[in-house]
């Protein structure tokens, strides 16, 4: 398990699905039954449309460094220093992350290079999201 | 609102400005409160509007023995006290009040009597989808953006740094900014690395200070001690909590919303723009407000800085104050943007630009969450 980190989210009833899916290893968003957009953060309903019936779909995990820090300055819970990176993934939406089992610099951490999404347990009920490199 | 039918009356800033660890936040309020008053020849009872950020309005009220008809509390960030401006002139034109007093008090570096914690809560979206990540500090989150913007324009570390060298060239002609000795590329370049590619040079100050402004309507202006400051066009809006669900990292469709709503309302171009403040917690925001604003093609903002357009003695002066990189930053900078607008169309900035006839105050407030314009002129309707 990682190092304790005091900013553990709490889910919503709105989120708790997604929390539920990373502590399996899923990434899940939401899709529009209506027109078919897909999106992140979870909410029930779409935030193109207004449509309530929305359905879960889990996501391929795959996605691209879109942009990133590297913070400096020490943060307990975290290696010093270490990626604050966002990134896109290969449905659409975007979402906020670390790069990990990479070197945190600027050499290593090269925009747009493939990721791929891995799960890191923070307590028995939350896992988050975070991205390494893609496979050659 | 129609142009110049509203003007501010009264503004001042705090006594001290910097590290004041001998006044609560609530008095840095209530201390740029009775000097703007004074500055206005105003008596407490005269104000029947307030309008505050940071701390509720209630408080604020309440501590100045202040009983309003005009209540506004919206507190979006740093560019709050832009929205307060618009506010209250519609409020003004409207009839709801007659005398609005904004305030802003922050002890942003002492932090006494602070009421204001953050992060807030575990729920929100902030606190589930990226303060787990570490994003839990402006430094660490405003400049996620940047990388892409550097990307795709081919903005250089130099040019990034231009913008705080150019900045304090304006600082140094500022008796009351924090720094003001000159500053090189290489010193901004080496300076201490804090989230990169940002370094200690390219980020606020955290300072304690306050500011205030009152505004009536332009009638009864001509009756007040100071020079009127008319309120020319304003705009606002808002984007999103999120940095990272920011739709586009290279511009600010806040920036872009609030700018074009407050150049309309003016009936302005940018041609007729004499002095620039666009807020500066980081080094990238004028680069991005400058864009968004139409100042600049997209893209070419940060050569246009290094070019010294917004140097002292460029066609576009900006930032004069010194900014939030280089005058003071307690952590909501907009009030100090606007007094700078003010004192610039009254004549009396340290920095004064001749014959300055219109200038903007762009504020940004969170991490490009949210947006407030104004357009003032020192011109009589
Ligand atoms: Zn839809």
């Amino acid at each position: 398990m990682a190092k304790p980190n005091k900013s553990l989210p709490r889910p919503t009833p709105e989120s708790q699905h997604f929390w539920d899916g990373a502590l399996k290893g899923e990434l899940l968003l939401q899709q529009c039954d209506d027109c078919q957009h897909t999106y992140f953060p979870p909410r029930p309903f779409c935030p193109k449309c207004a449509n309530r019936s929305v359905s879960i779909i889990k996501a391929s995990g795959k996605a691209t460094l879109y942009s990133y820090v590297i913070n400096h300055r020490p943060l307990p819970g975290f290696d010093n220093p270490h990626s604050i990176a966002v990134v896109e993934l290969e449905e659409g939406p975007r979402m906020m992350t670390n790069i990990v089992d990479c070197p945190q610099t600027p050499e290593a951490l090269v925009l747009d290079m493939p990721l791929t999404v891995t799960f890191e347990a923070m307590s028995e009920d939350i896992k988050l999201a975070k991205f390494k490199p893609a496979e050659a | 609102m129609k142009p110049k039918s509203i003007a501010i009356v009264g503004a001042a800033e705090t006594t001290e400005l910097g590290v004041i660890p001998n006044v609560s936040q609530l008095q840095l309020h209530a201390d740029a409160a009775l000097n703007a008053l004074e500055d206005a020849g105003l008596k407490l009872s005269d104000i029947d509007g307030v309008a505050t950020a940071g701390e509720v309005p209630t408080n604020l009220a309440y501590y100045l023995g202040i009983t309003p008809t005009w209540v506004d509390g919206t507190s979006v960030g740093g560019c709050s006290f832009m929205l307060h401006v618009r506010h209250a002139a519609a409020a003004i034109e409207s009839g709801l009040c007659k005398t609005v007093l904004i305030t802003h008090g922050e002890s942003g570096r002492s932090r006494v009597g602070t009421s204001n914690s953050w992060p807030r809560g575990k729920s929100t979206l902030s606190a589930q989808f990226e303060t787990p990540f570490g994003a839990v500090a402006p430094p660490s989150m405003f400049t996620i953006p940047v990388l892409r913007y550097m990307k795709d324009f081919g903005l250089t570390h130099e040019q990034l740094a231009m913008v705080a060298v150019v900045q304090r060239e304006w600082a140094a002609k500022n008796p009351r900014a924090s720094f003001r000795d000159p500053l090189t590329v290489e010193d901004v370049l080496n300076s201490s690395m804090i989230s990169y590619p940002f370094r200690k040079l390219q980020c606020c100050l955290v300072t304690d200070g306050g500011g205030a402004l009152i505004l009536t309507s332009a009638e009864r202006a001509k009756d007040f001690p100071q020079k009127p400051v008319y309120l020319l066009g304003t705009g606002e809006s808002v984007e999103t909590p999120l940095i990272s669900q920011m739709e586009d990292f290279t511009t600010s469709k806040a920036f872009r919303v609030s700018g074009k709503k407050a150049f309309e309302e003016a009936g302005i171009s940018h041609s007729d723009v004499d002095h620039l403040m666009i807020y500066d917690a980081f080094a990238h925001l004028p680069i991005y407000g400058l864009e968004d604003l139409g100042f600049c093609e997209r893209g070419t903002a940060a050569e246009y800085i290094a070019g010294r357009n917004t140097a002292p003695g460029g066609e576009l002066p900006m930032n004069t104050n010194g900014g939030g990189l280089s005058y003071m930053h307690s952590g909501m900078y907009g009030m100090y943007a606007l007094q700078e607008s003010v004192r610039q169309m009254r004549g009396i900035a340290p920095a004064q630009i001749e014959n300055a006839k219109v200038s903007v105050a762009h504020g940004v407030g969170g991490m490009f969450a949210a947006s407030g314009t104004i357009v003032m002129t020192n011109e009589a309707p």
